[in-house]
């Protein structure tokens, strides 16, 4: 890490940048008692309201929180005006490349992308060929990670577009400031986010199956012991629709119903937050308890809308990633807003020399690999974990890219004895359907360990609030 | 709305008032462990009331004799114990939890809390806390968690299925709460023998109606007329007769096509307890009437499952 990282709030000279300057003077004039009293609550209020993520074998109710912590990330206006511009090109791109794919495969035919690294790949689904899905939508919901680097730009650092998740915390986080602190959403114009279940709703009902006057939207979760059921829970309530499991519903003539207390209700969209895999134990996997027999038949016929729809992992395995600039300028032809983080893809000789030489420096990730697993940082890592890798990236060198460690911003974050500058990402999430939409911000995730770059909840992540000012 | 979120506010709210039952049965118990020369009585009456909700098979596993300590501890906290209050108060939670998406975001946090709570009381509480003040608590509880039920959640179907399990519950547990001292309402046992009068009014304690008695009746308390209070007065609020009501009013706003049935049932039970006299009651046998009245009421449980909650795999 050559450079020092961006720092969200304060420039180098110490003083806050022009859009925390209002912040900072709050910050410093709050007596430390107050802060740790309000961060106290914080986390009673989490867990009486049951903010928490499961852990698989433990006691009910011994669900963990992710921790939030109270220094909020804010966004000037005209850094969002652009980072939003950027993202809704970006998902754009990346719903007509999941759309080419099952279709005509122009750009496999143009030979922008090498056509085995699509039609090879595990995530590619075959079942989807020639399937056509209501307005070409895909990736209805997109969560994509951004990073800001040492000199201050905004990069892609990982499309999410399966069952991204987080949004609940996005939402929650922004309550509790409220609650905690009401007089800096006086004193700041701040833009809100609350209105997301209702721009979600309308989203999946304006890609209902044609002729549909009035869907019925459910949202599919694998249970309460799916560590993401909290968010599950939330969204169902928030947008008033049923959260249903697999075995609430059931297929007849290729018609999608859910078991009702007054009889069998048909059904129109299923926002699904489980995995292609679990969807269908006929085609799928036949040990799935989670999923609905039949519903890939149901969909193939245009009967049910699947949301996100299946098969849209092909455009967010990280083997992908690299084309995705090329995919903006393929389909959209125009220069991409936010640029990418440099990757060496493994499987070319030439990036795999160097990646191999210079492994301590760099990040090495599992193509297939999700959650902050399978991952080498190498500035972190000891020399038998290097080692390790070396092993195993000239064994399968197609199953890994690499990527220069990134000197992730900072933002000032609660930790121990008082404050401290901690690494920091950030997920806003994309909505496509009639129209691409975004609610500002998105859910920044903060590494809570010093030095970590490791933002994930699985791994010691804790969360922030998203401050887009308006002004 | 869907059968598996109905099935489960349908039993959230049983295993709530099941803790509350079961709290109220230990405290009263609790306060007569407090007076002088209670034991034989105390014991006599925890044995019987065990046996009437059928735990005392589950305490004889764990403990010999009826320890009365031992015995409220069992009811209130044994955590392995799948009938202690404690375990209702998961069991409850778990259920809200399955289903909270269709639950008022208070009526959650209050179910929720309950169980952290009753978690931590047990984790961490002094070797012989007060478990009189834990009862108390599950009450209070209780009490908080029905005026949220009443006072927040929508007049649909989720509340009628919670209405539902609550007052199906809690005329099973008003009729094993007689069952167990059936003894002193056998046919003529007026006439044998004269009933202890402590084991009757930890009874009316324990189903707060202690004070309504004496205001009913202005007189000593005597078994059959207890047992018409329990069974027959409509403005009772655990009375057989009320809780028969309720279940079949909220049965009617929910009936569908295959449930005509399950409703004539329940419209029966109401009916007849609201035509019945206690004569009639006590020419058939105290004892045997309240064994047909859980009969039919395990019946109408069944039914309600089969009607709406589990419904058969191709509806």
């Amino acid at each position: 890490m050559a450079n020092s990282p961006y720092n969200e709030m304060y420039l180098g000279s110490g003083a806050a940048r022009s859009h925390y300057q209002r912040y900072a003077q709050w910050l410093a004039n709050q007596p430390a008692q107050r802060l740790a009293q309000k961060r106290a609550e914080a986390d009673v209020l989490f867990h009486r309201v049951g903010i928490t993520f499961a852990v698989y074998g433990q006691e009910e109710g011994a669900e963990r929180l992710i921790p939030f912590d109270i220094v909020p990330r804010v966004l000037p206006l005209d850094e969002w005006i652009r980072l939003e511009a950027g993202l809704k090109q970006r998902v754009r791109a990346l719903n007509a490349f999941i759309h080419d794919i099952y279709h005509d495969q122009q750009i496999l035919k143009a030979g922008v992308i090498p056509a085995e690294q699509v039609l090879c790949n595990s995530q590619y689904r075959p079942e989807m060929q020639g399937v056509d899905v209501p307005g070409g939508i895909y990736a209805h919901i997109a969560g994509i990670d951004i990073v800001r680097d040492d000199a201050g730009e905004f990069r892609v650092l990982e499309d999410n577009l399966r069952v991204p998740s987080g949004v609940s915390y996005m939402l929650e986080n922004r309550k509790m400031m409220m609650r905690l602190f009401p007089e800096l959403f006086s004193a700041h114009r701040i833009a809100p986010v609350d209105h997301y279940p209702d721009v979600l709703l309308e989203n999946l009902r304006s890609v209902a199956p044609t002729g549909v006057a009035d869907p019925t939207v459910v949202l599919l979760t694998a249970g309460a012991h799916n560590s993401a059921y909290f968010e599950h829970a939330f969204l169902a309530q928030q947008m008033g629709i049923e959260l249903v499991e697999g075995q609430d519903l059931f297929v007849r003539d290729e018609a999608v119903f859910m078991r009702t207390t007054q009889g069998p209700q048909r059904v129109d969209v299923i926002y699904r937050r489980i995995d292609d895999d679990f969807l269908d134990p006929l085609v799928f996997r036949p040990d799935s308890m989670l999923g609905v027999p039949g519903l890939l038949a149901s969909y193939r016929a245009g009967r049910i809308t699947i949301a996100n729809a299946i098969g849209t992992g092909i455009a967010d395995d990280k083997s992908i990633y690299p084309y995705v600039p090329d995919m903006i300028r393929f389909y959209l032809g125009q220069a991409p807003i936010i640029a990418n983080v440099h990757t060496w893809m493994l499987r070319r000789q030439g990036d795999q020399d160097y990646v191999l030489a210079h492994l301590p420096e760099l990040v090495v990730k599992e193509v297939h690999g999700a959650g902050g697993y399978g991952m080498l940082i190498g500035p972190a890592a000891t020399k038998d974990e290097i080692e390790m890798f070396r092993a195993q990236i000239l064994a399968t060198p197609e199953r890994y890219i690499a990527q220069p460690t990134l000197a992730l911003s900072t933002c000032p974050t609660f930790a121990g004895s008082g404050l401290a500058p901690r690494h920091i990402d950030l997920r806003p999430f994309v909505l496509s359907g009639r129209e691409v939409s975004i609610v500002p911000g998105g859910l920044t995730r903060v590494a809570l360990r010093e030095g970590s770059l490791v933002v994930n909840s699985s791994q010691g992540g804790g969360t922030k609030d998203t401050w887009v000012l308006e002004t | 709305m869907l059968s598996r979120t109905a099935d489960h506010l349908y039993w959230m709210s049983r295993y709530i008032e099941r803790a509350e039952s079961l709290a109220r049965l230990v405290d009263a118990h609790y306060r007569m462990s407090m007076l002088p020369h209670s034991g034989d009585t105390l014991t006599e009456s925890l044995r019987a009331t065990m046996k009437a909700l059928h735990v005392f098979e589950a305490y004889g596993e764990r403990h010999e004799a009826v320890d009365p300590r031992k015995v409220f501890e069992f009811l209130s906290l044994d955590r392995e114990y799948s009938g202690s209050i404690f375990s209702c108060l998961r069991a409850a939670r778990e259920n809200a939890r399955a289903v909270r998406g269709s639950l008022t975001s208070e009526l959650w946090v209050t179910l929720n809390s309950t169980w952290l709570d009753a978690r931590d009381f047990s984790a961490h509480r002094e070797p012989h806390a007060d478990i009189g003040q834990f009862v108390e608590w599950v009450k209070e509880r209780s009490h908080l968690t029905r005026g949220v039920t009443i006072g927040t959640m929508l007049r649909d179907e989720a509340f009628h299925f919670t209405r539902i399990g609550a007052f199906l519950e809690r005329a099973d547990s008003t009729a094993r709460i007689l069952t167990a001292h059936q003894n002193d309402l056998q046919p003529g046992a007026d006439a044998v023998s004269v009933p202890d009068p402590y084991q009757w009014s930890v009874l009316l304690r324990a189903l707060s109606a202690f004070e309504i008695y004496r205001r009913v009746y202005r007189d000593v308390i005597t078994p059959f007329k207890v047992a018409q209070l329990l069974i027959l007065r409509d403005d009772m609020p655990r009375s057989l007769l009320r809780c028969c009501k309720e279940v079949y009013q909220n049965l009617k706003a929910v009936s569908n096509q295959q449930s005509a049935e399950t409703l004539r049932r329940a419209g029966e039970m109401h009916a007849s307890l609201y035509f019945t006299r206690m004569e009639d009651i006590m020419a058939l046998g105290v004892p045997v009437f309240l064994e047909q009245f859980l009969a039919r009421s395990r019946d109408l449980g069944d039914r309600i499952a089969s009607d709406f909650l589990v419904p058969p795999a191709e509806a």
